[in-house]
């Protein structure tokens, strides 16, 4: 074979070269893994502080995720530090009457995550597998029904495009819906079927049967009010993510998308369900989570590694809760 | 004839066929390929993971992120193309584009949390993908006997493909290792992109295939007909003049215009089975490693029986693949036939159009050509998952897996009657030097 190259070396020196190179970018590349693993402790263990439970906690005591532990804190004025952190390692968690909801990942092939049910002492009482990151979480006030969204990142494989996977689980009959994507939905009046349909941020009302959540499809959002006993959904308006209905059922806060940049896209909205009025609320940086009604007029929220929380009604301005926390919960 | 197409006037008659061995360069393209698609499949199987997990973008965010390198990606091609051809620079410009994208993995490092440097160092890794391809693959063209183009390429995606099998494999076990640290995952790729342009740069041979001594670059001056680049007439568009290259351009487009592309039929299949979700991520993998085992042979039988035919089969069996998600059947036929069969499609049509094509590109014009046919698929593939997401939106998956099947069988129809009967031109390109 005719063996000319442009770099006039020999066969030799190219494997020589070769051999070199292989040693010093292996031995660069074994190094760097070494420090970035030894940096590293994994992850938190899952069991909870024993004395660390919902009904132990005073009433009203916020409970959040600690970004330091990644285990579920709760405020305690009289701890040191003002919070206790006891409860089970979880990256995503909600609690409402005697039931917690817990998402946890563990890395893998593939990413691997779980969704644990926790009764009122914090214990597991059901596991359930599912593939994605965690997004959301929401129990019902009465703790019966529980709603949580992963992002789903397999879908599009060595492509860079998320879809969400949205799971209801009904506590009293044990029936999980382990993605709603099936649920029949009339958009704009009309029956609507596509493949890019992405439900998430599912908030249920007080009756255990009605919800509402976002649904996503050819670019657009729009805010879903669905009835769980006949299995379907309508969307009621556009430019509404991850609703979070207020606990008189009249109000619901949510994430308007305001700039299509990536800078700051959203801000936090509350919408009047009888008036059909809108109105930002005193926040100005761009929320992406999905809000917490702490009480009837206040709404609490992630933003920036920090729990803030802002009046519902437009006026005051934002207060911070807890720095180094996210994932807002008040168990009553 | 063979003599002629060969650009040989000393080569033998072509031997007995079978025991030959794949060309030094095509191997050597291949190792680039393998280790390079190792250093870029490990970075996309966590690119996703780390924005979200790792930096705690939104996904809107990171979709915005990607949207901005991905258009431009088209025009680059071409113009990579077009400037490897100009004094046949195929290798200066593959190695830019490899070093870029080798390059882009030390930028992810260096942006930390920014969303602008991660938005540069995507459109970096795919601006350098966009150069290289069309380089590369005229090499392979170059440094191929014209009558095994098919093994050649069919050599050179199965070593491609096991690269990209095996980065999303690299990239998880280092996450497990390190506690889920992203930033060791972009060094190693780092290294292991550094390593194949280091090949690249030693065991590619730049000039094309030639029986005359290689040219000095000290000495440009006395010889200017030794070369053939400059004489070769027109831009990359003058590939358009043959009327063989314009019906291959043409049903390439037509056919890709009616492929609607696998992540649908993932999807598809996905539902038919109701399969947990979990195992969503391996049914590519699943064709993937079809296409690994069927690329060589594909490519050896297009040799034998011409190439419009295999790709013409391969998007046969696509065809089927539609129909078999539509057909009543079991549940584990369905699974391994879809697969199986986007594993051969991919196999008979991917290296297959590029030996195809090749053949009738004019000397020193070859990468201009190939990319403007892989460009024209590609758009035509863009604008077929647009439609096809369309008609299911309209009217539901069955009646859009229907009229894609329905397309695909019309245009097949075409492309059977258009493409070029013969692998040669009827007159054999003008090597003028011979």
């Amino acid at each position: 074979m005719h063996a000319e190259t442009d770099v006039r070396l020999s066969r030799h020196a190219r494997a020589w070269i070769l051999v070199l190179a292989l040693v010093l970018l292996g031995g660069g590349a074994t190094a760097y893994t070494l420090r970035a693993a030894s940096g590293r402790q994994t992850g938190a263990t899952g069991t909870p502080v024993a004395g660390f439970t919902l009904d132990g906690a005073r009433p009203g005591a916020l409970h959040f995720r600690d970004t330091a532990t990644g285990r579920v804190a709760r405020l305690d004025p009289s701890a040191s530090g003002g919070r206790v952190a006891g409860g089970p390692a979880c990256d995503r968690f909600h609690a409402a009457g005697p039931t917690a909801l817990c998402l946890v990942r563990r890395p893998g092939v593939p990413a691997r995550s779980y969704a644990l049910v926790l009764d009122d002492r914090l214990r597991e009482t059901r596991r359930i597998a599912l593939p994605g990151i965690p997004s959301r979480a929401r129990v019902s006030a009465s703790g019966r029904m529980l709603a949580w969204t992963m992002f789903a990142t397999g879908d599009s494989y060595a492509r860079s495009s998320f879809s969400t996977r949205t799971s209801i689980l009904d506590l009293r009959t044990g029936y999980l819906v382990k993605n709603m994507e099936q649920i029949p939905l009339t958009l704009d009046g009309r029956r609507y079927h596509a493949p890019d349909v992405n439900y998430w941020g599912v908030s249920f009302a007080a009756d255990d049967n009605r919800f509402y959540a976002t649904v996503s499809t050819g670019g657009r959002t729009h805010l879903v009010e669905g009835d769980m006993a006949n299995w379907s959904a309508r969307t009621l308006r556009e430019n509404v993510e991850c609703p979070s209905l207020s606990p008189d059922g009249t109000r619901l806060a949510f994430k308007k998308r305001v700039s299509e940049g990536p800078r700051e896209p959203w801000r936090l909205y509350v919408y009047d369900l009888r008036s059909g009025r809108e109105h930002p609320v005193a926040e100005r940086r761009g929320i992406d989570d999905q809000a917490l009604w702490t009480d009837p007029g206040t709404l609490a929220y992630g933003y920036g590694g920090a729990v803030w929380s802002v009046p519902a009604d437009g006026t005051g301005e934002p207060r911070r809760l807890a720095r180094g926390a996210s994932s807002p919960a008040l168990p009553r | 004839m063979y003599l002629a197409t060969t650009g040989r006037r000393d080569a033998p008659p072509t031997p007995s066929r079978g025991r030959r061995r794949v060309p030094g360069t095509v191997l050597a393209l291949g190792a680039v390929s393998l280790v390079t698609d190792i250093s870029s499949e490990m970075v996309t199987a966590v690119l996703p993971l780390y924005l979200v997990v790792g930096l705690g973008l939104s996904p809107l965010q990171f979709g915005l992120l990607d949207g901005l390198s991905t258009g431009a990606t088209a025009l680059v091609r071409i113009l990579g193309g077009a400037t490897a051809d100009r004094g046949g620079r195929h290798k200066q410009v593959g190695g830019l584009g490899y070093a870029l994208s080798a390059c882009s993995r030390l930028g992810l490092l260096l942006a930390g949390g920014s969303a602008a440097g991660i938005a540069g160092a995507i459109a970096a890794d795919r601006l350098g993908k966009g150069v290289r391809t069309a380089p590369r693959d005229a090499l392979i063209t170059l440094h191929s006997p014209p009558e095994e183009l098919g093994r050649a390429f069919g050599t050179h995606r199965a070593m491609d493909t096991t690269g990209a099998l095996l980065g999303p494999l690299a990239a998880f076990a280092l996450l497990w290792a390190t506690a889920e640290a992203y930033e060791a995952v972009f060094a190693v790729s780092f290294c292991v992109g550094a390593f194949g342009v280091l090949l690249w740069v030693l065991c590619v041979p730049g000039r094309r295939r030639s029986p005359k001594p290689p040219l000095r670059p000290a000495s440009p001056g006395p010889r200017p007909g030794a070369e053939a680049a400059p004489r070769a007439r027109g831009g990359v568009f003058s590939a358009l003049r043959s009327p063989a290259y314009r019906r291959i351009l043409l049903c390439a487009a037509l056919l890709g215009a009616t492929t609607v592309g696998d992540a649908f039929l993932y999807l598809l299949l996905q539902q038919r089975l109701e399969l947990d979700a979990t195992w969503f991520p391996f049914l590519p993998l699943g064709a993937a490693g079809v296409y690994l085992l069927l690329a060589v042979p594909a490519g050896r039988l297009a040799d034998r029986i011409g190439r419009r035919r295999p790709f013409l089969y391969g998007h046969g069996a696509l065809l089927l693949a539609y129909g078999l998600l539509l057909a009543p059947v079991t549940d584990v036929l369905l699974l391994g036939g879809v697969l199986v069969l986007i594993g051969i499609f991919y196999a008979a049509t991917d290296g297959v159009l590029m030996a195809l094509t090749g053949p009738f590109l004019t000397e020193g014009r070859q990468a201009g050509g190939l990319a403007l046919v892989q460009t024209a698929q590609a758009l035509a593939r863009l604008g077929a998952a647009v439609a096809f997401g369309a008609v299911w939106t309209a009217s539901g998956p069955r009646t859009a897996l229907v009229a894609a099947g329905l397309a695909l069988a019309a245009a097949l129809c075409c492309a059977a009657g258009f493409l070029p009967a013969s692998d040669r031109p009827a007159e054999p390109t003008p090597l003028r030097e011979d």
